[in-house]
């Protein structure tokens, strides 16, 4: 073995360290850095969007073009900017190897490519904000599903141009990423590491990586051919060119459908090792656990078109994918049954990150059943893009993958900065945030019951009541948030030491072995599990 | 932890400014693919001889007449963020070249090469899948979507004059494909029997014929890539008369842009042999370590597959059709 770099134990300079880092932890750092910016201006869009509807009528927006550029770009830069860079990029690079007792990542380089795709990505998004869209506005206003022909030639601006240069720098960033986990978890566990060992939180990990791997590609066909139907009169989805606008809801959703996978799965594994942790008990059916999220990767690739169920498809077509939608709460049921079983008969302790956690369960069990209501075809047509649907994928998404992303911060926080916060602030952080989303996105369940549609930027006055309800929620949710940029300032102003393991017994995978936080390169010594 | 020496086998490494660069230069070549393609500002400004108008307008006129005689800049950005990029990958492909002769890959570190290599081509399979999924989509299905009817795609083709019914007795203008496309599929087959021939030798520690086998593999595969080129110019030149181009119709955008991309491929796949011929001559590569090599042949092999594919149906199952 000559490693010519064993002598580099000591941290480079600040340029080097932060801008040419090969470091999984320094890395994972920028991710989280990076991922709370962009949910912060993702989030400043929705805000403004809760406040438009506050009331019915124009309130802050004069055109409606730029209402829905906002819905657009809120949905695009919380997806590919927020929640994908956090639990991924953030999460599995700073606690993947620490995990798998491994050194690095597999391509250390590899991997700051994948961060630095996103801020081109980042780039490209925001300039698109700011150039023409179409005649009636600037920016792209056609929903992040990008359908066609809205996207080609009912944007003839170039600002759409930009969405899909950014979207494609962040599909390589997403795919380089997804090499280099997939790398690591295979060949780089630590000895006596078997598969079957492994935390779930890797295997959530690993399911995710394969999913982006997998999907990632065709999006980016996808998103090239749009290009060049928009500049080259390339005619794939125009029917005047024998082409079908339809066939690329159906590339779209081949990505789209894994995506939603590729947002919650990192999510299930962390909540598993909190809840764990905090009932000081193993994980409950550790292999059915570990399998459920296999299957859910699986099933995953064969469900897309329930998200197109009202664009004339054949009974027959419908019939079959809403029985294999439906087969996905079969391991979705063991994951949620598994996670109760764990804390029954546990010690349980209310911990920040255990409130978290819970909250995430009982959460995305919510959207967990209104979207076994959405599988059905019969149902979905009556409730297709209304706010139901919002309501659905925000209780999965902003409730279940962001409250596994506050769950993974407060649980880690201080393995990852040395220092303990302060739990009375992190609670408010908690209670606001929880009380705010679910005032905002529950009353949007009757909105769409009671037909109010998605994307508009005015609506008649008999849906004002729960639209007040929600945009207070919005307000109650921004208290929230400022207490999360407060209880981490603090923490970092007030330096608090945390120790090696700070959660006491219970957390026994192998990051609570390192100090906090961990050398800059750990496991000199690889670790042997028993 | 970290006061004691290192242990372990894999492959920790220094900072290195390459990756940063690879995304500024991500940034100069995504503004330039907008605007060279799209445009940032309208062909004819009203200021039409404004810096901003030349660097930011639509470019794309370079391929033909500009008729408003307007000097349009928009490749500059594109050609300057391919050309960053090059640099990049010179510089990062050096680093990866030393670190593999100075010994830092590693038994242990040679397998995640290869596992990473086989997830990166799995990949590149998932992109053709989308590219096959459209076109078998459109090749089974046309009659029977909504709204697709033949008068269609006859009248969307303005410039069908003088082209009506083609041997194959559909109404689809298509390339012959025992031309030009059969001859490419020799040579492509050709060198994939020159990339194992040269595998072999290099096995056996006969660098002079690997090195042959391999700048005859690369050769072979710049040659495919000629011989598109010069079936595409056919197509071009013929577009007006047989009304076959990328905006023709949907057999001609899927045509075009699926054995475009491959042909990139090939590109990309000859480049990466050439890469490994000079390593060969610089004196790396050995018997028993050449994973850089498998890579390129792995990549070779998966770049053939899919002209096998797209010889089979795109051009000649569909020209029987």
């Amino acid at each position: 073995m000559s490693n010519s770099y064993d002598h580099d134990d000591g941290k480079p300079g600040f340029f080097a360290r932060w801008f040419f880092s090969t470091n999984h932890k320094d890395i994972g750092t920028l991710y989280l850095i990076f991922g709370i910016l962009s949910g912060l201006i993702g989030g400043f869009l929705s805000f403004q969007m809760r406040m438009e509807l506050m009331e019915p009528g124009f309130q802050i927006f004069d055109n409606p073009h730029t209402f829905n550029m906002y819905v657009s770009m809120h949905g695009l830069l919380m997806i590919f900017f927020l929640v994908m860079p956090s639990l991924i990029g953030g999460f599995g690079n700073w606690f993947l190897p620490l995990m798998i007792g491994a050194p690095d990542m597999a391509f250390p380089r590899m991997n700051n490519l994948s961060f630095w795709l996103l801020p081109t990505a980042l780039i490209c998004l925001l300039i698109s904000m700011f150039i023409p869209g179409n005649p009636s506005g600037d920016g792209f206003a056609g929903s992040w599903v990008m359908y066609p022909p809205l996207s080609t030639s009912g944007h003839s601006g170039p600002a759409f141009d930009f969405v899909i240069i950014g979207l494609l720098a962040a599909g390589f960033s997403s795919i380089f990423g997804a090499i280099n986990f997939i790398t690591t978890i295979f060949n780089m566990r630590a000895p006596g590491m078997t598969m079957h060992k492994m935390p779930l939180f890797a295997w959530g990990i690993l399911v995710t990586a394969f999913l982006l791997l997998l999907s990632l590609p065709v999006l980016a066909a996808a998103l090239f051919m749009l290009f060049f139907d928009r500049n080259a009169g390339t005619g794939f989805f125009d029917a005047a060119k024998g082409g079908d606008p339809e066939m690329f809801q159906h590339l779209f959703w081949f990505f789209g459908h894994p995506e939603v996978y590729i947002m919650i799965l990192p999510a299930f594994g962390i909540v598993s090792h909190i809840i764990s942790t905090f009932s000081r008990k193993p994980i409950f059916g550790y292999l059915g656990m570990a399998y459920a999220m296999v299957s859910i990767g699986v099933v995953g690739f064969v469900v897309w078109a329930h998200h197109m169920y009202t664009v004339g498809m054949d009974v027959d077509m419908k019939a079959y994918f809403l029985a294999a939608t439906l087969i996905i709460a079969v391991p979705t049921g063991i994951k949620i049954f598994s996670w109760l079983a764990t804390m029954w008969g546990g010690s349980i302790r209310f911990a920040i990150p255990m409130q978290w956690a819970l909250a995430f369960i009982f959460l995305f069990v919510v959207g967990g059943v209104t979207g076994v209501a959405l599988a059905n075809a019969g149902y979905d047509a009556a409730v297709h893009d209304t706010y139901f649907v919002v309501a659905h994928f925000h209780y999965v998404l902003s409730l279940g993958a962001v409250f596994g992303i506050f769950a993974g911060f407060t649980y880690w926080f201080g393995k990852m900065s040395g220092y303990l916060y302060n739990k009375y602030l992190a609670a408010a952080h908690f209670w606001f945030f929880f009380i705010g989303v679910n005032l905002v996105f529950f009353p949007q369940h009757f909105l769409g019951m009671q037909g109010m549609p998605r994307r508009y930027v005015d609506y008649p006055a008999e849906f004002e009541f729960y639209n007040k309800m929600s945009s207070y929620g919005a307000i109650v949710t921004l208290i929230g948030v400022l207490f999360f940029l407060i209880w981490v300032a603090e923490a970092f102003i007030v330096k608090r030491k945390a120790g090696d393991n700070y959660w006491g017994e219970g957390a026994n995978t192998l990051e609570w072995t390192l100090p906090s936080p961990p050398p800059f390169h750990q496991f000199n010594t690889l670790p042997r599990i028993k | 932890m970290s006061d004691h020496a290192v242990e372990h086998d894999y492959h920790l490494l220094p900072p290195s400014p390459w990756p940063f660069l690879s995304g500024v230069a991500a940034t100069i070549w995504g503004v330039g693919m907008v605007a060279f393609f799209a445009g940032l500002y309208p062909r004819n400004a009203e200021n039409p001889n404004g810096l901003m108008e030349f660097l930011f307008s639509r470019g794309m006129d370079m391929f033909g007449a500009d008729s408003s005689g307007v000097s349009n800049g928009g490749w500059i950005f594109l050609f300057l963020g391919c050309v960053f990029a090059t640099i990049v990958m010179i510089g990062w492909w050096r680093d990866v070249a030393k670190e593999g002769n100075t010994g830092d890959h590693t038994p242990v570190v040679r397998i995640g090469l290869r596992y990473g290599m086989i997830m990166f081509i799995m990949q590149e399979v998932m992109f053709f899948v989308g590219w096959f999924w459209m076109f078998f989509e459109f090749m089974l299905f046309r009659k029977e979507r909504a709204g697709w009817n033949t008068d269609v795609l006859e009248s969307a083709s303005a410039y069908q004059d003088g082209y009506g019914v083609n041997a194959a007795g559909n109404h689809f203008s298509t390339i012959d494909p025992w031309g030009l496309p059969l001859i490419n599929t020799l040579v492509l087959l050709l060198s994939g029997t020159t990339v194992t021939w040269a595998h072999h030798a290099l096995i056996k520690g006969d660098r002079k014929s690997a090195g042959t086998g391999i700048l005859l593999t690369f050769l072979l595969g710049f040659f495919f890539v000629f011989l598109q080129g010069l079936e595409y110019k056919e197509a071009f030149v013929e577009r007006m008369t047989h009304g076959f181009w990328l905006d023709s119709n949907i057999y001609g955008s899927t045509f075009f842009l699926a054995t475009g991309f491959h042909g990139l491929h090939v590109f990309i796949g000859a480049i990466f042999l050439f890469a490994i011929w000079l390593r060969l001559k610089n004196g790396s590569m050995t018997p028993k370590q050449h994973f850089g090599f498998e890579a390129a042949a792995w990549y070779w092999h998966f770049v053939d597959v899919v002209w096998l594919f797209l010889f089979t149906f795109v051009y000649v199952v569909f020209a029987l059709n």
